[in-house]
């Protein structure tokens, strides 16, 4: 017995040896060749990027701090009338925050709607869900910007716009999101409802939105900080808040780069700050699910 | 349990019911009202008025037919026919679309009955059934004509310019040049461009049939002649999304290899120090909260427009973002795994490499390939403020409000590129770290 595994086992352990470290060889193989594909990738995309571009990565590099200082420098010489400005575009930053806060409304109804009915277990028109799923899909895949340029051309300039693409956008967004949630409802009490005769609605409204509400509404505050962001943006392409303001000042150049700075300041500080009272929430809410 | 007991459990549930309906009615409420405030701040009520429909019209028109003009230049006499009116989609010399006939009279027939005439000394004349025959005279910069003095709704009509607009096409008149629009459905010269040979022939005859083009083989004269297409600019558009997949690549890739370090730096885990630790989530607070936007303007100052602008403030935006997301991973690593690789000897970095990392790739991974895909969408707007890519395509075709059928072929493209960047980045999500059930 001792005879056999003394002169078995060797021969055997070199075998694993030599496959393990054949597999391990072969890993590194593998994993250096993905490498070698991504930093090549890298690589020849930063070229194409840096020849298509009008300024060259190396002799802009040095300028970057140009513009930034231009504008603080003038801000710093004219500090004396920089409440007065955050003043004035107070009533900008206002209409930001409202298109960003409307569409995410809006948005996240259409979103609810959207994903209880692309659910399954809980869809009411069970054979619709791959229609509601690709619905959703197309409204999340629009960038913001392509509903906001031809809304801007058909209902002129203004808020209304960018809230619409917003909406749209968020609504699809959220749909996945959600369905993400609601897909791994408990449908207890979905069936106990049922069992009562309660209608669709109200399965929905008793059995599935108190079990999923924390998450909803995590999701809902995390896309209201991404809206805040893409209505600054979208009134840079003309649809109002305090992006289009930005462009006018920018537009001027010199010489009004105080209003520049101004609302550099203002977006900012409303970034951040709203950054940081919905992380907060969201921790609350995601931590009371934990227990 | 005694009735005072049962007492107070009562009253207790009767006031959560009634803060959980107070909060049930209240939070509705309140956003009924907002939504009241919103109506008026946004003006929605003036919103009917400042509305342009005659644009809806158009876009909706435009964006999948097409308009072949007759234009008549009234000084030389001279007739050209242009899709779109462009120059680019001019016929050549001596073709001319088949509803045109006659040289000395050009009768151009709009269908339904409705016919134009151009006739010798910059005279026209125009048949609309249940109308009367509408003849017009052009001298100077003034047309006369015929026309009552109570006109349709479809008419309009003053010394200067007369302008008819029938359900087949439109007609206007000035004293310069008179214009006849026949509207067709689809997307005209999308394959190729009326000055290429392969113009109106058959798939079928382009693969299987003779050489059309002696200078060149089939396939390739025609795949180059659709590649060089004026009208639609197919190579242009190629390496416009080419551009806008691009700087989403360069940023999202870029970002997490900045912000894997960093994220070192900002774990409690990894990092003693506390200055450092609270001086790098600064930093990643900063970066984040400047936005997209701010850098964008502020990079195109030093770097030009074009599409390394939009990857660097891809980039930069989302180090912060990354660093955060990955900081948090940091923190939530399993301990034992670590302390594993430590009781074999491993240094410090050998613990980071065999200890850390394996664990927070998954993570890592999942969240480059989510942004890879929503940076797809990000690049195509800021495409459009820093012009790169086909965000400034969409932009520019939006601007000449006109071409709305290529704003729509954009608008196709762009949806179905962000969907195939979706679909992409969960594929290799699956085939990197395996599918999630």
């Amino acid at each position: 017995m001792a005879d056999i595994s003394l002169s078995g086992v060797p021969h055997h352990v070199d075998g694993i040896q030599a496959s393990y470290m054949a597999q391990v060889q072969r890993r590194r193989l593998y994993g250096g060749l993905t490498l070698l594909i991504f930093v090549v990738l890298m690589v020849s995309g930063f070229n194409v990027a840096d020849d298509r571009n009008a300024g060259g990565f190396w002799d802009g590099l040095h300028q970057i701090g140009d513009y930034p200082a231009d504008v603080l420098s003038e801000a710093w010489e004219k500090r004396a009338d920089l409440p007065a400005l955050i003043a004035k575009y107070f009533p900008a930053l206002v209409e930001t925050i409202n298109i960003a806060a409307v569409s995410t409304l809006i948005g996240a109804i259409s979103g609810l709607f959207l994903s209880l009915l692309g659910t399954r277990g809980l869809a009411k028109w069970p054979r619709l869900i791959p229609l509601f799923r690709r619905i959703s899909d197309i409204m999340r895949a629009v960038p913001e910007i392509v509903i906001a340029l031809v809304l801007i051309f058909v209902l002129g300039g203004g808020p209304v716009p960018a809230m619409i693409a917003i909406a749209i956008h968020t609504a699809g967004a959220l749909a996945k999101m959600f369905s993400e949630v609601s897909e791994n409802t408990d449908l207890k009490a979905v069936e106990g409802l049922a069992s009562t005769g309660a209608t669709w609605s109200q399965r929905m409204l008793l059995g599935v939105l108190p079990q999923v509400a924390p998450n909803y509404v995590s999701y809902t505050l995390l896309r209201f900080e991404i809206n805040i962001r893409a209505s600054a943006i979208l009134g840079f392409v003309g649809a109002g808040g305090l992006g289009y303001e930005l462009r006018n000042a920018m537009a001027w150049g010199p010489g009004r780069f105080d209003e520049a700075a101004a609302i550099f300041i203002l977006l900012f500080g409303t970034i951040v700050f709203f950054d940081q009272v919905s992380s907060r929430y969201r921790n609350r809410l995601t931590e009371g699910q934990g227990q | 349990m005694t009735t005072i007991d049962l007492d107070a459990t009562k009253f207790e549930a009767e006031k959560l019911f009634q803060r959980k309906r107070l909060i049930g009615f209240g939070i509705p409420a309140v956003i009924a009202v907002y939504f009241v405030y919103i109506f008026f701040a946004f003006d929605l009520p003036g919103l009917a008025g400042r509305a342009n429909m005659e644009n809806a019209v158009t876009l909706a028109s435009d964006s999948w037919s097409y308009k072949v003009h007759v234009t008549r230049d009234n000084r030389s006499g001279n007739v050209t026919y242009a899709v779109e009116g462009e120059r680019k989609g001019t016929y050549p010399e001596g073709q001319r679309p088949d509803w045109v006939t006659g040289d000395e009279v050009i009768t151009i027939d709009l269908g339904g009955d409705i016919i134009v005439r151009y006739l010798p000394d910059n005279r026209t004349e125009i048949e609309i059934p249940g109308f009367q025959l509408i003849e017009a005279q052009a001298e100077g910069r003034t047309v006369t004509t015929n026309l009552p003095d109570n006109l349709p709704d479809w008419i309009s009509a003053s010394d200067r310019r007369v302008g008819i607009t029938t359900p087949e096409g439109r007609i206007t008149l000035t004293g310069a040049r008179t214009e006849v629009f026949n509207y067709f459905p689809g997307w005209e010269l999308f394959w190729f461009t009326l000055d290429s040979p392969y113009y109106g022939q058959a798939l079928a005859t382009i693969l299987f049939g003779d050489q059309i083009d002696p200078a060149r083989d089939n396939i390739t004269g025609a795949v180059s002649d659709w590649w060089n297409n004026d009208m639609w600019r197919h190579k242009d558009v190629a390496w416009a999304i080419g551009e806008t997949i691009l700087m989403a690549f360069l940023g999202t890739m870029g970002a997490a290899i900045i912000a894997l370090p960093l994220g070192f730096l900002a774990a409690k885990r990894f990092s003693p120090f506390m200055l450092v630790r609270a001086a790098t989530r600064r930093l990643f607070d900063f970066v984040r909260g400047v936005d997209a936007l701010i850098w964008t303007v502020v990079l195109a100052r030093a770097f030009g427009p074009g599409p390394l602008t939009g990857a660097l403030a891809i980039l930069i935006t989302d180090t912060g973002t990354f660093g955060k997301i990955f900081s948090e991973a940091l923190e939530n690593v399993d301990q034992k795994q670590i302390e594993g690789v430590a009781s074999t000897g491993a240094k410090p970095l050998q613990r980071y490499r065999f200890g850390v990392i394996p664990q927070i790739v998954p993570v890592l991974l999942a969240q480059i390939l989510y942004f890879l895909e929503s940076n797809t969408r990000s690049a195509t707007i800021i495409g459009a403020i820093t012009g790169g890519g086909i965000g400034l395509m969409l932009t520019q075709a939006i601007q000449t409000q006109k071409d709305w059928e290529e704003v729509a072929y954009y608008i196709v493209l762009i949806i179905a590129m962000v969907m195939f960047m979706d679909w992409f980045s969960g594929w290799l999500r699956g085939k990197l770290i395996g599918r999630k059930t």
